[in-house]
């Protein structure tokens, strides 16, 4: 579908971290040293919530070869102050809490203290040797629980903020927000079928591949480097910075190849102890997670107790829509809530609105961002209510959300109103998909539900530097998770109008680059895409400069075409085009290197709809769920690389399959996580998959040069509704609360037939 | 830690008495090395009994199969003896880990990890398997059920290893199977493990029934009363209701991050109709 205009654009190049990826020489977290390096540990709280009275680390610092033991006390206390992390605003003060426990521990596998020492054996051993006195708290670990009125509290200071009838006294809820369009009331007042209900969702694990890792290196002049597995170096350094109390210019951060990160790798957990203990000792420090820790210590995304009650005339026109979401935040304030909000009803036109959600703490691990955060818990409520309207209706599922789809000119009840969006050219691509063409095979069921996310710009720097041989070195700050680079290089190589792989793109350290926010939020390819080619346009500004220089005409007379500098016209004089090859050749004669720079805060991200739809079959004895068909619908803008995209679409809704259908964390009555590994963490494996067919519309961005909008998020948002949706296709029974697991679904089918044994 | 490699029964044994209770066996290894490096076990002394000649082959013996017990499930999956006779074990076996585990791990572990979840034991069970026991004092004959004492814990004596598992004669018209449940496909725990064997005269009756069942109580068990309820019978729906009610009764579960009790039990009960009903044509063909 890609725009044949184009040379580089839309093809499927190798990509250039590939074959370091397929041979294992890509460096990861985990595989950077350094000479005398001492090997960090943790140590993690047992207790879901305890008061700490004191640590007592006297014997761990006799034992010979540690070399460092830091507590909280090591690092200095942190004002409330909001800082961007991802997707989601956090708080110094509970960041600082966060990466090691201060009054409090808050969740089982809360760090409280950390050590280095000369051998991993001594470092165990020294991890033994800390005396906590922890003075055990009763513990609330899921969003209902902790909202309840005796509700145990975690921090003694907090109060809802912007609900001006709270009491002034401690609460769970952080905060409290509200979205109103229209008139509510009038909208009930006409309409002619309302359907409501409750939802929750479990929180997840990104389940990134890789673990945490970091090596920190401090010297005696107060400069710091450090090697870490990030999805933004220029966050990690202005984290470290900021909690360490050090300036952001001697702290130079270097990223790892990345093996997954989905939102989980925008925050510090890490890396600012390395960096203390290396300070402290002397000596370069590593620290890797070992995957019990990312489990236990590290974030997953929010999960969200909901209660959806929509409102249509009879011939299906959506007329009232009020949603209530409360989002588990984890230990400390700052849930997705806002963007699950926003998200909502972000798919529809709908005229009366009313949104409230309310962050709140309980003791599990800080959520983290993951893929859209927020809107796919949002989804699963109002996609699941979206069908069960359709099916009150007695309309198809996709007419129905075809009739309310969000189109130019609607006003969202978040406030934008959205222009150039292909929301319905998604639904109307699913709709005549053959997939949704094809007649249902029989005891299956068939389920469809659609995705929102913003998209997002923020701030990228980009450099473009022409070889002495005519090739180029193509310089980011945007960690590659997705296969950026590749999609970077093929703008690049259509601006220049050179083949792709003449053109190297690498991901520089905080040092070699500008800034650059992270990479999250499907911003990467349209924000550092922009960057990029204005980077390019610099450099090509330059080459027509060289060639004008030559000639001795005005630059304004040389155009650049096909990877050449041409005179504008016959008029400006009779000139053999110059390459960029002879350009760069000549140029220690025309005034040296030849480079381009780009700095932005990018603007007009383009919002991104995608549409999915499941074809699942029940095994009615034991609830197994088995996805027998998937196809996976979604306006990217332009792609670039449509390998990549594909790739984003089918692992965005792996990932929601794991979601729907098994995963969860499963605490004890301690509080204390069962499930640390993924072993009993069950993400789905290839074999419980089926072909994931994507389809690509591209509706382009216009503030994009090439129409990118963004891939990465919107994936994940519908595959738990639609899933659901199609289940309830399939066994009549609707399910409310996540995983649907055999043994959950096998509970409801058994309940079902006793009601209906009942009935008749 | 030591680790020793030794090449007969005899010195293997010494070794795993010396050590007083702190000796593991290292057979595939699949279970041991993540537990060392979980830090779950930390043993004095790791015995690999790789280079001892009778745990590491197949013989045929009886008109059944000596299977050794470090033989790995890819060499039993490819042996065509073992294969056509006792398909349900070779499945369940086949079942321990992903194709590339297969290559190492062995039934004989699977059996002394004494998980009451793994694979292969339900169906040994329902084999009427027995294992060949060597020790200090000379060498004995176990029932495969009988080898678990609880999670974790074997009946083998000190210094005692298992060197081989004995699949007896299949009679004609026998066959067998083995179901598991499991949330994912592949990379998973059983939350109910079958294994059922059959025999069944021409008139379609089943003469002889084994029923093992696992997952649902400290050890894989032997539920005699499921035996019972199918043999006789013509495997009709009354029969194979009798044998699911006799295995719900014999479920002992614990909740746990695996699996609920009541989940676990109901599942007990579909898998023993529908793994008998695989066993059953088997036996058929």
């Amino acid at each position: 579908m890609g725009n044949q205009s184009y040379k580089w654009v839309g093809t499927r190049q190798p990509r250039p971290d590939g074959a370091d990826k397929v041979t294992g020489r890509a460096r990861f977290g985990a595989d950077f040293d350094m000479p005398g390096q001492l090997v960090g540990k943790v140590l993690r709280s047992p207790h879901a919530h305890a008061n700490i009275r004191s640590i007592d680390t006297s014997k761990a610092k006799a034992l010979r070869g540690v070399k460092a033991v830091i507590t909280a006390a090591d690092l200095p206390d942190m004002p409330d102050e909001m800082a961007p992390a991802g997707e989601v605003m956090v708080n110094l003060r509970d960041v600082t809490r966060n990466v090691m426990a201060r009054e409090k521990a808050l969740y089982d596998g809360h760090a409280v203290a950390a050590v280095a020492a000369t051998s991993e054996a001594i470092a165990r051993e020294a991890l033994d040797l800390i005396e906590v006195d922890y003075e055990v708290l009763p513990h609330v670990i899921d969003v209902d629980g902790a909202v309840a009125a005796d509700a145990p509290i975690l921090h003694d200071h907090l109060r809802t903020d912007g609900d001006e009838n709270a009491a002034d006294t401690p609460t769970n809820v952080a905060k409290r927000i509200e979205f109103l369009k229209g008139d509510l009331d009038a909208g009930w007042a006409e309409a002619e079928v309302v359907v409501e209900g409750s939802f929750t969702t479990k929180p997840v694990h990104q389940g990134y591949i890789e673990p945490h890792a970091a090596v920190a290196s401090a010297t005696e002049d107060g400069q710091v480097q450090l090697w870490c597995s990030t999805q933004g170096q220029f966050n990690v350094r202005g984290y470290c910075a900021k909690l360490l109390d050090m300036q952001t210019s001697q702290i130079r951060v270097t990223p790892s190849e990345i093996g997954g990160g989905f939102g989980g790798k925008t925050v510090v957990y890490l890396e600012p102890l390395a960096i203390k203990l290396s300070q402290m000792a002397g000596k370069p420090v590593k620290l890797v997670m070992s995957r019990e820790e990312v489990f236990r210590g590290s974030g997953p995304t929010s999960a969200g107790s909901m209660d959806v009650k929509l409102g249509a005339t009879k011939d299906g026109r959506i007329v009232a829509a009020d949603f209530t979401v409360r989002m588990q935040a984890g230990a400390f304030p700052g849930s997705p809530v806002g963007p699950a909000c926003m998200c909502s009803f972000a798919c529809y036109d709908i005229a009366n609105v009313k949104v409230v959600g309310f962050d709140v703490v309980s003791n599990r691990p800080k959520v983290a961002a993951y893929r859209a955060p927020g809107s796919p818990v949002a989804a699963w409520g109002i996609e699941s209510a979206i069908n069960m309207l359709a099916e009150e209706l007695g309309m198809d599922q996709i007419d129905l959300r075809l009739k309310n789809a969000a189109r130019e000119g609607t006003k969202t009840h978040y406030g934008p109103t959205f222009k150039d969006i292909g929301m319905i050219a998604t639904l109307e691509a699913a709709k005549n998909s053959p997939h949704y063409q094809t007649p249902l095979k029989a005891s299956q069921g068939r389920g469809v539900a659609v995705g929102f996310w913003f998209n997002i710009g923020m701030d990228s720097s980009a450099a473009c530097h022409i070889g002495e041989d005519g090739t180029v070195t193509l310089i980011s700050g945007s960690p590659d998770i997705g296969g950026s680079r590749a999609s970077l290089a093929l703008m690049a190589a259509e601006e220049l109008g050179i083949d792709y792989h003449k053109i190297r793109p690498i991901v520089a350290d905080t040092a070699s680059i500008g800034f650059n926010f992270l990479t999250g939020g499907s911003r990467v390819t349209f924000a550092t895409g922009m960057a990029v080619v204005q980077a390019v346009r610099d450099a090509i500004d330059e080459m027509r400069a060289r060639a004008a220089k030559l000639w001795e005409v005005d630059v304004e007379a040389v155009i650049w075409e096909d990877g050449c500098a041409k005179p504008a016209g016959s008029n400006v004089g009779d000139f053999d085009p110059m390459t960029l090859a002879e350009i760069a050749a000549s140029a220690g004669k025309t005034g040296g290197p030849i480079n381009g720079h780009a700095q932005l805060n990018a603007q007009g991200a383009g919002p991104g709809f995608g549409a999915q739809i499941y074809d699942v079959s029940v095994d009615a004895d034991t609830g197994h769920t088995t996805v027998e068909r998937c196809t996976v619908v979604q306006d990217v803008g332009t792609a670039i690389h449509p390998d990549y995209v594909e790739g984003q679409l089918q692992g965005g809704v792996v990932q929601g399959i794991g979601w729907a259908l098994n995963e969860e964390y499963i605490y004890n009555d301690k509080g204390q996580l069962e499930n640390t590994g993924f072993l009993d963490y069950r993400m789905p494996v290839a074999s419980d998959l089926p072909m994931i067919e994507p389809i690509i519309v591209e509706v382009p961005n216009p503030s994009h040069p090439y129409g990118v909008r963004g891939v990465g998020e919107v994936p994940i948002v519908p595959p738990m509704a639609a899933i659901g949706n199609a289940i309830a296709e399939a066994t009549g029974v609707r399910m409310t609360d996540l995983p649907m697991s055999p043994p959950k679904l096998s509970a409801a089918l058994d309940a079902a037939k006793v009601r209906d044994a009942a009935d008749d | 830690m030591r680790y020793v490699a030794p090449s007969t029964l005899e010195e293997a044994s010494a070794f795993l008495l010396e050590a007083n209770g702190t000796g593991r066996v290292l057979a595939g290894g699949t279970d041991l090395l993540v537990q060392l490096r979980a830090g779950v076990t930390t043993p004095g002394i790791i015995v690999d009994v790789k280079h001892i000649e009778e745990l590491m082959t197949i013989q045929d013996e009886d008109g059944g199969f000596r299977v050794g017990a470090a033989v790995c499930g890819q060499e039993l999956g490819e042996h065509p003896g073992v294969t056509t006779a006792w398909p349900g074990v070779v499945e369940a076996v086949e079942l321990i880990g992903s194709t590339q585990v297969q290559g190492r791990a062995t039934a004989g572990g699977n059996l002394c990890n004494a998980s009451p979840a793994a694979d292969s034991v339900p169906a040994m069970i329902a084999a009427g398997a027995t294992v060949a026991v060597y020790g200090p004092n000379g060498r004995r004959e176990l029932a495969v059920e009988d080898v678990p004492a609880r999670p974790g814990k074997t009946n083998l004596e000190p210094g005692e290893l298992i060197t081989s598992i004995k699949l007896p004669a299949r009679p004609a018209g026998s066959g067998d199977a083995y179901l598991r449940m499991t949330p994912r496909t592949e990379m998973d725990i059983a939350i109910v493990g079958l294994g059922v064997a059959l025999t069944m005269d021409a008139s379609g009756t089943v003469s002889a029934a084994r029923v093992g069942l696992g997952a649902v109580a400290p050890t894989a068990l032997h539920v005699a009363d499921a035996d019972a309820a199918l043999i006789g019978s013509k495997l009709d729906d009354e029969a194979l209701e009798r044998a699911a009610e006799a295995c719900r009764q014999a479920c002992n579960p614990i909740n746990d991050k695996r699996g609920t009790v009541e989940y676990r039990t109901k599942i007990a009960g579909v898998l023993m109709k529908r793994a008998a009903k695989i066993a059953a044509e088997r036996a058929g063909s």
